[in-house]
């Protein structure tokens, strides 16, 4: 496997242009002769199946929804950074540039990011323009509020929905281009597997979610706009759906992939009530804002927050960042929100959980200020834990919500699969060893609006790929091993749920590979979860059949996915001996309990190769350069 | 705290097919105070698995109201007893030991069942590609702030954006009407500055689908806006009204 970076050269703020510059083009009158295949529909996918139908390419986009309005894209609450500077308090492109480098800890790949600052100004051009209602202040211009990690305010949000208009905004484009016949969309339709013809990304391999049907879909080229693989936890912010086998039949085909151990665990969340618990729901952390997080002084303290005094309440991120606060990248937050709860200072029934506070910002500012900001928040808490948050403090807890880690892609976002792209979160590109607050979204449309369109009609123009046919053995046998394990799958007819299997595999990965981690845990969890992969294939129970709906098939499927994709992150987690951002090795920190990177030994992206089932992984790695950013211990103090 | 348990008798919609005769299956279901009501359908599912029979098929996936993927009928109401809220986000202290819980797909021509509790939306989806967008090619956008927007109005096209599709409006509805969704729809863009330009032939693209769909009209029950999880009001319905008129004057 090799990597090639394709890192334009010259000065880092000329790359993008000169690079779009020295692009192939594909004439518009051809562009039609293209099929491009894009999977996923959120925020990348989305918008790339829009852009390039758009564009006049022929476009076949997939989702395993009932609409591609569901995405999960949709569930991001504060907000969408760019570095518009509309405040006038100090931002610019080259400021999001290097929050955004420092943010991740000094694991992302510099020309990308830069990339990513410079177009987050025409996203919010481009989202306004399609009627995606941002809050206004009184004079009818854009709002902005701030977010953590960031000391200037350069947040766009619509209300605590930011996500939903932005997909909607997406979605809107999309349905555009459906009625023009430019894309053809296909709902209820899950991909299963790439198909490689001579090596090269040539189509897709589907279910048909109603029917059963498997089928193949032949293009010009793939993208993977899927999302990231939170749900490895069991227990996550991300919906029941999301799952990790695109990109997983993408690595198992060729794609390298990179930092699979780099995942953000979300500082507020609600925490867990049972072991019924399906999913986490995550508050949005523009209510850092205003709220202000404390544990008791005292471990065992049983009396509820109101009758807790002053002096006896630890505001512990106020006293720990005097400079940051409340507003301190979520790897500390989280991180420090753990020790409290293992110091024995942690609330509510189950002990894990850290106070949010408004009671102050309340006084401050008034109730209905509050109700403003975050009134839609308040309410969902209260309608989960019964709790009403404008009277108690809040209880919060770190849960898994993003995953950093994703396949390999060049600058122009290719895996190592010629012809396979890979956006959104199911890359690794931009956001490092830990990804700041309202930049999931930025990353998202920025791929797919404004990068893909045009390094895939480089790749177009350049290869002018020729049809292949649908009885080509290469096709054939893809259809036939999916076919083969979908078989293979309804065949369990063992005793143990499908959901039983995936909570332990979450338990597993969430107390060795989760907020902290170390060589022994990690470790057992190397020898534990083959063990578990091997009575999931003996001992699941996968009833109902395959030429129906069949949700039991589907997540089974995942599952089985999720069982290796554990196993790599767990590797990884081994082989990285440092901790940087999100990844947080035991063995690797300052006295005061920082996470200490080894600039020397890890300064580079760690990329797996797929090498066969039961077989090690080949470790290969692409070294990061700072030529604007020089690393440093990052300090929030 | 002490967290109590319950005891339930649920009456659910079993369908194998669009074509098949569904019926009521009568189960009892165990559950608790903090869970969510779809946490207790999948423990009663995970029950089933584990017998080997067949799970209640029945849409979900974010699980915070968000994406409008669940919905169900429960004791005759849309996405059960709770005002604003999708039945992802009800919770069983709403329930005692021993309720009987009637739980029933939408029931809408417009949504045929596909199987069990899980409907066909699609519809809502065709009449979105009939003219709900505003057309603007990706790149070349001016600046953000070249166009002012009046708070207010921002605020209301926002009150009406928060739509999430989810389709109670119809499952109210005694005549099984689209025009909450619809005219939300019509309300968020048309709403806006930058939704003029199409602001008539989107009210009439979108209205003229929806009646090709299998919706019937309104008869300004109201049981729509009662029953939206995100609180889109009947104003919108008055908003699609208004619209259509004037496109169709317009139109000669």
């Amino acid at each position: 496997m090799e990597l090639r970076s394709k890192i334009p050269s010259g000065p880092i703020e000329k790359r993008w242009e000169k690079h779009r510059f020295d692009m192939n083009l594909v004439n518009p009158a051809n562009k039609r002769k293209y099929t491009i295949i894009v999977v996923g529909t959120g925020l990348a996918g989305g918008a790339a199946a829009a852009t390039l139908g758009e564009l006049g390419y022929k476009v076949l986009c997939f989702t395993y929804h009932d609409s591609a309005r569901r995405a999960h894209s949709i569930a991001a609450q504060g907000g969408i950074n760019a570095a518009k500077n509309y405040q006038g308090d100090g931002d610019s492109i080259y400021r999001l540039f290097y929050d955004t480098v420092k943010g991740g800890d000094f694991r992302s790949r510099e020309s990308n990011v830069y990339r990513l600052a410079e177009v987050s100004n025409e996203i919010i051009d481009q989202c306004v323009a399609s009627g995606v209602p941002f809050a206004r202040d009184y004079g009818g211009l854009l709002d902005n509020r701030s977010f953590g990690g960031a000391q200037v305010s350069r947040t766009f949000y619509a209300r605590g929905q930011t996500g939903q208009q932005l997909l909607l905004g997406a979605y809107q484009s999309l349905m555009r281009q459906v009625h023009a016949g430019s894309v053809k969309l296909f709902t209820e339709y899950e991909m299963l597997d790439v198909i490689l013809v001579e090596g090269v990304a040539r189509g897709i391999v589907t279910r048909n979610l109603r029917t059963g049907e498997i089928q193949p879909w032949l293009g010009d080229a793939v993208a993977l706009g899927t999302g990231g693989y939170s749900n490895v936890f069991y227990l996550s912010t991300n919906a029941m759906k999301c799952n990790a086998t695109a990109a997983w039949r993408g690595y198992k085909r060729g794609a390298g992939f990179a930092n699979p151990c780099f995942t953000q665990i979300h500082p507020t969340c609600i925490p867990v009530a049972g072991d019924y618990q399906s999913k986490l729901t995550l508050m949005s952390e523009s209510l850092r804002n205003d709220g202000r997080i404390w544990v008791p002084d005292n471990p065992g303290e049983t009396r509820p927050a109101g009758q807790i005094p002053e002096d006896e309440r630890d505001y512990y991120l106020e006293r720990m960042y005097p400079a940051f606060g409340n507003l301190v990248p979520r790897d500390l937050a989280s991180r420090r929100a753990k020790e409290m709860c293992d110091e024995g200072k942690g609330v509510g029934e189950t002990k894990l959980g850290v106070y949010l506070d408004f009671r102050d910002a309340i006084e401050r500012l008034g109730k209905d200020t509050i109700e403003a900001r975050y009134g839609n928040l308040f309410e969902m808490y209260e309608r989960i834990t019964g709790e009403n948050p404008y009277q108690v403090p809040m209880r919060i807890f770190p849960a898994p919500h993003y995953t950093m880690g994703g396949l390999w892609v060049d600058y122009n976002l290719m895996t190592t699969v010629p012809g396979l792209y890979a956006i959104g979160e199911a890359n690794f590109s931009d956001h490092g060893a830990n990804r700041l607050g309202a930049s999931a979204l930025m990353q998202g449309l920025a791929d797919g609006y404004f990068v893909l369109p045009y390094t895939i009609g480089d790749y177009i123009g350049g290869e002018r790929p020729t049809p292949v046919p649908e009885d080509h053995p290469d096709v054939r046998r893809t259809v036939e091993e999916v076919q083969a394990r979908t078989d293979r799958l309804l065949s369990l007819n063992g005793k143990r749920t499908v959901d039983d299997i995936h909570r332990e595999l979450g338990r597993i990965m969430w107390n060795e590979c989760g907020m902290s981690r170390n060589a022994p845990g990690l470790q057992k969890a190397i020898e534990r979860i083959p063990e578990l992969r091997e009575e999931f294939w003996e001992n699941a129970a996968v009833v109902g059949t395959g030429d129906t709906i069949n949700q039991v098939l589907e997540r089974a499927g995942r599952v089985a996915d999720f069982l290796e994709l554990g196993e790599l992150m767990c590797r990884d987690a081994l082989a990285r001996e440092e901790s940087c951002g999100g990844h947080f090795r035991e063995e690797h920190q300052t006295p005061d309990g920082e996470a200490k990177r080894d600039d020397e030994h890890f300064q580079h992206v760690t990329v797996w190769e797929y090498t066969g089932d039961g077989a090690a992984p080949k470790e290969h790695r692409e070294p990061l350069e700072f030529e604007y950013v020089p690393p440093t211990q990052r300090s929030y103090v | 705290m002490s967290t109590s348990t319950m005891k339930l008798k649920l009456h659910v919609w079993r369908q194998e097919s669009p074509e098949a005769r569904g019926g009521f299956v009568t189960y009892e279901a165990d559950a608790n105070e903090h869970m969510s009501f779809l946490e207790m359908l999948d423990v009663l599912n995970e029950s089933l698995e584990s017998r080997g029979e067949e799970p209640i098929v029945f849409d979900h996936d974010c699980r915070e109201g968000i994406c409008g993927t669940c919905g169900m009928v429960i004791n005759g109401r849309p996405h059960g007893p709770w005002e604003r809220t999708t039945v992802c986000q009800l919770h069983m202290r709403e329930y005692k030991n021993g309720d009987q819980v009637w739980i029933e797909p939408w029931r809408a021509k417009g949504f045929p069942v596909v199987k069990d509790l899980f409907v066909d939306r699609s519809a809502f989806d065709r009449i979105l590609q009939a003219g709900g967008y505003i057309s603007a090619n990706s790149g070349g956008a001016p600046d953000a702030n070249a166009i002012p927007v009046q708070r207010d109005k921002a605020e209301a096209s926002m009150d009406a954006a928060a739509c999430i599709g989810c389709g109670a409006c119809v499952a109210a509805c005694p005549n099984a009407s689209a025009m909450l969704f619809t005219g939300a729809k019509i309300a968020h863009l048309n709403r806006l500055p930058q939704g003029q330009p199409e602001r008539y032939d989107r009210a009439l693209d979108m209205i003229l689908q929806m009646e090709a769909e299998a919706f019937g009209s309104c008869t300004n029950h109201g049981a729509c806006a009662e029953a939206c999880p995100k609180g889109i009001q009947l104003d919108v319905i008055a908003m699609l009204n208004r619209e259509y008129f004037t496109a169709v004057v317009k139109a000669g």
